[in-house]
Formats: C-alpha cells, sequence, structure tokens
C-alpha cells in the first residue's frame, strides 16, 4: 500500500518501460497519449536516457528501428492517425525482425476522428497495418496496473521472439488515474548476438534488413518468422475468465469495454443470469481456447466494443460459429455503459 | 482561505488542482456574494472546470472558462473573459490554472494586473503519491519551474497528497512529515490538508487546516 502511486495511465507507460531498461523513447505529441512523451521528456534526462520528439511519426518509428538494430529497448507512442503514419515503419520492424515497443492509446476515427476514447484500431493492431505478412504481439491493458505491468511484458516478449509488441490501449486507459504498485521483478534483457554492436574487427558484420530480393529466400524468412509466430500462439497467449463457469450468456471485451461488462455481469448475476466474461489481454495472439471452450455451454456471445465490430470476427472464428455471437458498441469516442450491456445480456437471455 | 481576493491553483500536472479549485470556489460562495472560478487551463482538453457547470451554476458562481472547453477542440484556448478577474475588483476568484511550467505559462497576462493589485494568494499543489513530485527535492524542482513560467512567486501550500479511490486517514497522516518538509525548505504555509469528507473526522486535529473534499467529477466515472 504504502508503496503504490497515483499515475495517469499514459505515464504508468512511460515508467513501466523505463523500469524495463528502455533509454531510448522517440515520440511526436497527439492527444490522448501526449503524457507519455511528456513524462519522458521529465524522466529521460535525468537517467542519461533519450527523449527526442521527432520531426514526425514516421521519424521516430525509424528511430526506434534503428536502436532496436543495436540490441537496445525502444519504444515509440501515439494515437491512431499517428500509428497509421508509423505503419511503414513497423511493417519493417517485422521484415527485420526488430524487438521494440509501439504504444497505441487510440482515438475516434477514421481520420482524424476526436479525441475521445476508442477500440477502432482492433483491425490495424491485429491484422497488420502495415504491408506484408506480420503480426504484432498486441497487449490490451485494463486497468492502469495493467499498463504498467504489460509494458514491461511488451519489452520481454519482444525481444524473447524478435518481435515488436504493440500495446493497444484507448483514450480512457491513458487518462485515467488509479493507484499503480510499480515495484514489479525486472527481468534482464537476454543477449542480442544478432545485433549491430560493431564487430571490433571480432566477428562478420550483423546485418539488420527487410530487404530481400531472391523469392526462394524472401520465401524461407516468411516461413521460419511464422513458425515463431506459432510459438507465441503456444506459448504466450493471456485472457483472464470472469463467471465463465456456468455462464450461459459470454461477453467478450478487452480494455475499458472490459470494465463496463464486469459491471453488467455482476449486476446480470444479482437478477439470476447466468452471465460471465472472457477477457483477452493478448489480442495478437487472440485466445481462441476459452471461446472454444464456451461454446459448449453458453447460448450466446456478446462482443462489447468501442467499434463498429472488429474483435467480434475474432469471436466468430474462434467459437467457429458454433453460437449466435452479437454485438454491443459504441463508436466515435462514446463508451458503452453498463446499462446498455446489461440490456443486451438480458435481451440474449430470452 | 479567502482572505485575499484572488486565489491561484497551480501545481504539477494531475495533482488535482481543478478539484480544489471547484470546492475552493463553492467553500468561498458561502461567505462572499460574488464568486468567480476561472478555467486557465492550457494543457489538457480534459478534466475541465466546465465538467461541473452544473454544480458551479447551482452555486451562483460565475465559471470564467474559454467556450471551446470540453468541446473536444484540443487547443489551448484562453477565455474571453478572463481579464475580469483582474478588472472587476468586487469579485472573490479562484484560479484553475494548468499543469507544471507549461500551464502557469498562462499567468504571463494576468500578472501586471494581480501584481499591481497585490491581493492575491498562490497555492502550490502537493501529493507524496504522484510520482514526480514524491519527495521535497522533486516537488521544489517542479515548484520552482513553475514560479519561474509564471514570474511570480507562492504564498502557501496546499497537501493534496492522495491515492485516488484508495486513500485513507493513513494515506494522508503519512504526507504530512512530506508537506511539512516542503513548508519548511519553502519557508511556506500549508494552507491546507484537503482531504476526501469521509475523512475529515478520523483526521481531526492531525493535519493542518483540513479542507473537506467532494470529488466533483471524475472523467472515468461519468463515462462508465
Amino acid at each position: 500500500m504504502a508503496d503504490k502511486v497515483l499515475m495517469k495511465g499514459n505515464e504508468a507507460i512511460a515508467e513501466a518501460a523505463i523500469k524495463a531498461g528502455c533509454r531510448h523513447y522517440f515520440g511526436y505529441p497527439i492527444t490522448p497519449q501526449t503524457e507519455v512523451a511528456a513524462y519522458m521528456a521529465k524522466r529521460m534526462p535525468k537517467i542519461g536516457g533519450t527523449f527526442l520528439q521527432a520531426e514526425s511519426e514516421i521519424a521516430a518509428i525509424n528511430m526506434v528501428y534503428g536502436v532496436a538494430s543495436a540490441g537496445l529497448r525502444a519504444m515509440t507512442s501515439s494515437s491512431s492517425p499517428g500509428i497509421s503514419l508509423k505503419g511503414e515503419g513497423i511493417s519493417y520492424l517485422a521484415g527485420a525482425d526488430l524487438p521494440a515497443l509501439v504504444v497505441n492509446v487510440q482515438r475516434g476515427g477514421p481520420g482524424l476522428g476526436g479525441i475521445q476514447p476508442s477500440q477502432s484500431d482492433y483491425f490495424q493492431a491485429t491484422r497488420g497495418g502495415g504491408h506484408g505478412d506480420y503480426h504484432l504481439i498486441v497487449l490490451a491493458p485494463s486497468s492502469v496496473q495493467e499498463m504498467a505491468e504489460l509494458t514491461v511484458k511488451g519489452f520481454e516478449l519482444a525481444d524473447k521472439y524478435r518481435m515488436t509488441a504493440m500495446i493497444l490501449a484507448d483514450g480512457t486507459m491513458g487518462q485515467m488515474m488509479e493507484p499503480v504498485d510499480l515495484n514489479f521483478d525486472i527481468k534482464p534483457a537476454p543477449e542480442k548476438p544478432w545485433a549491430t554492436t560493431g564487430t571490433k574487427m571480432q566477428r562478420k558484420h550483423n546485418v539488420v534488413n527487410s530487404l530481400s530480393l531472391i523469392p526462394e529466400e524472401l520465401e524461407k524468412l516468411n516461413i521460419a518468422r511464422f513458425e515463431r509466430y506459432d510459438l507465441v500462439k503456444k506459448n504466450e497467449t493471456m485472457y483472464e475468465e470472469y463467471m465463465m463457469d456456468d455462464a450461459e450468456i459470454a461477453i467478450a471485451a478487452f480494455g475499458i469495454a472490459a470494465r463496463v461488462s464486469k459491471n453488467a455481469v455482476k449486476e446480470a448475476r444479482k437478477r439470476g443470469i447466468k452471465a460471465g466474461l472472457i477477457r483477452p489481454i493478448t489480442l495478437w495472439p487472440f485466445p481462441d481456447a476459452p471461446f472454444k471452450k464456451a461454446a459448449e455451454h453458453v447460448k450466446e456471445f456478446i462482443s462489447v466494443e468501442l467499434s463498429m465490430g472488429q474483435m467480434i470476427e475474432d469471436v466468430r472464428l474462434a467459437s467457429e460459429c458454433k453460437v449466435k455471437v452479437s454485438l454491443c458498441n459504441r463508436v466515435g469516442g462514446m463508451i458503452p455503459s453498463p446499462e446498455q450491456v446489461l440490456d443486451a445480456i438480458v435481451k440474449a437471455s430470452k | 482561505m479567502g482572505e485575499k481576493r484572488v486565489t491561484l491553483i497551480l501545481g504539477h500536472y494531475g495533482s488535482g488542482k481543478t478539484n480544489i479549485a471547484v470546492n475552493l470556489a463553492l467553500a468561498l460562495k458561502k461567505t462572499h456574494e460574488k464568486v468567480a472560478i476561472a478555467d486557465l487551463d492550457i494543457v489538457n482538453p480534459y478534466f475541465r472546470t466546465k465538467d461541473s457547470l452544473s454544480v458551479i451554476e447551482e452555486a451562483g458562481i460565475r465559471l470564467i472558462s474559454s467556450e471551446y472547453a470540453n468541446t473536444n477542440l484540443d487547443i489551448p484556448a484562453l477565455p474571453q473573459d478572463m481579464y475580469a478577474v483582474t478588472d472587476d475588483k468586487s469579485m472573490t476568484c479562484v484560479l484553475d490554472i494548468g499543469g507544471d511550467d507549461r500551464g502557469a505559462l498562462v499567468l504571463g497576462r494576468l500578472r501586471p494586473g494581480l501584481v499591481e493589485e497585490d491581493n492575491y494568494e498562490m497555492l502550490l499543489v502537493i501529493n507524496k503519491y504522484r510520482p514526480l513530485t514524491q519527495d521535497a527535492p522533486s516537488c521544489l524542482e517542479v515548484m520552482a519551474e513553475i514560479e519561474a513560467a509564471a514570474n511570480m512567486r507562492f504564498t502557501g501550500i496546499i497537501n493534496n497528497s492522495n491515492l485516488g479511490a484508495e486513500t485513507t486517514a493513513e494515506t494522508v497522516l503519512d504526507s504530512l512529515y512530506y508537506a511539512r518538509e516542503i513548508a519548511r525548505l519553502t519557508g511556506l504555509p500549508i494552507v491546507m490538508t484537503t482531504v476526501k469528507k469521509e475523512l475529515v473526522k478520523e483526521l481531526e486535529g492531525k493535519a493542518e487546516n483540513l479542507f473537506p473534499l467532494t470529488l466533483q467529477k471524475n472523467f472515468i466515472e461519468s463515462k462508465i
């Protein structure tokens, strides 16, 4: 208790990144994630790190590429429109198999959209966003504590699998203040023998590159990369189940939508409706198993989202369309209320 | 409190300034006829004084606020009637200033009038549980940055040390040494120890100038 501090989600991400050994942050301001950059601007110079406000989002992601190539933990953060600008750089990171952390504190879109929270970059985060066959490890926090913990986890997983990880948060998660305990164990970053740290005339040059002009070789690289992705799917899928054991109606929700939905599930239970919640924590890899299992005993899934319905596709795939999957949503910066979710549960139970 | 005509509330980003400003304006209205609260935040488009519009209006307090506040237009706009703060000397004013030195820059416009009249208090809101002001040296650093940007000196301290919803009497008691240390180092008085209403009884006589707070508007609670 005494060790807790009061932080905004955005600040928690920044401080957790520093704790995880990140000493290179490159950003560009955009609401609602600007506190990440502001916090880094204050802290990095004091600990011998680098904070750099780049000339654009595109510059920032390419600076991340540079630092990641040298084997150090690097990160950038932005909000939806800024992440689109970073798309090319993210694809290059994937093509060069570079570990890095990208934070998206989503706002309403498309286009410039608005500054209120949204989850409408789910497709962009889990299906690419940049070009080519690749995945990011996508982590979806639903509290300020998780903003911190998943930031550390993101760096660890990125290093372990040589992948870029993304924190997919939203404006509420970034702006809300909660007590947070930052005294968690940090494992030291692994050795990176592939990094471009200088040969000192003792070894061959390491090459970090996403260009591969021989199709036979590029095919092999892609296949090897997806074998690594299979390991991530097998080992790193994370989710939370809430009151799912006897559930007849199952909510699927992540981030802020999961918090709202948990309240609705509690209220539904008070009314004798057997509702439960599956909260994916990794959005890629998507936790198929709990949905497949639940499809055996629930009569309906309700995907609660701050989008026009994006994760709902993964819920359908994971549950193999065995039962009905419906959508309960608000968009454009609006958040579903517990009452709206409860209404959807009541409707499904009839 | 309220012995001076104008009370300026400044401090670190997220230290609780807006909530304190609204509570203070409501308290001042009980003893003063004409009370105004001015939202001069040019830092954050969220968590604005205007969130409490209904409470403020109901109490008969004048809200001086940019017409763009709470419109989601993310620009650092100032209220068109902000000079009423220095022009109308019959009005008791609480100024809610944006966080850190960036927020304090806004005082460049009001400083000449405030200094000339010399009837203001400038209060520093501190919270031991905010990581960037968690000890006296870091708090003094933020304070110096704000004073430099405002080109004005603080006259008092508000100890608003809290852990949000998890705040207990213990949380407040554990912050007293911190607040007193800052008071000692700066020579400034602790003019308020702000605590949520439920804790006042438990803390009576234990902390300087207890001031009960009602959480006016919580962004999250208002959305969920």
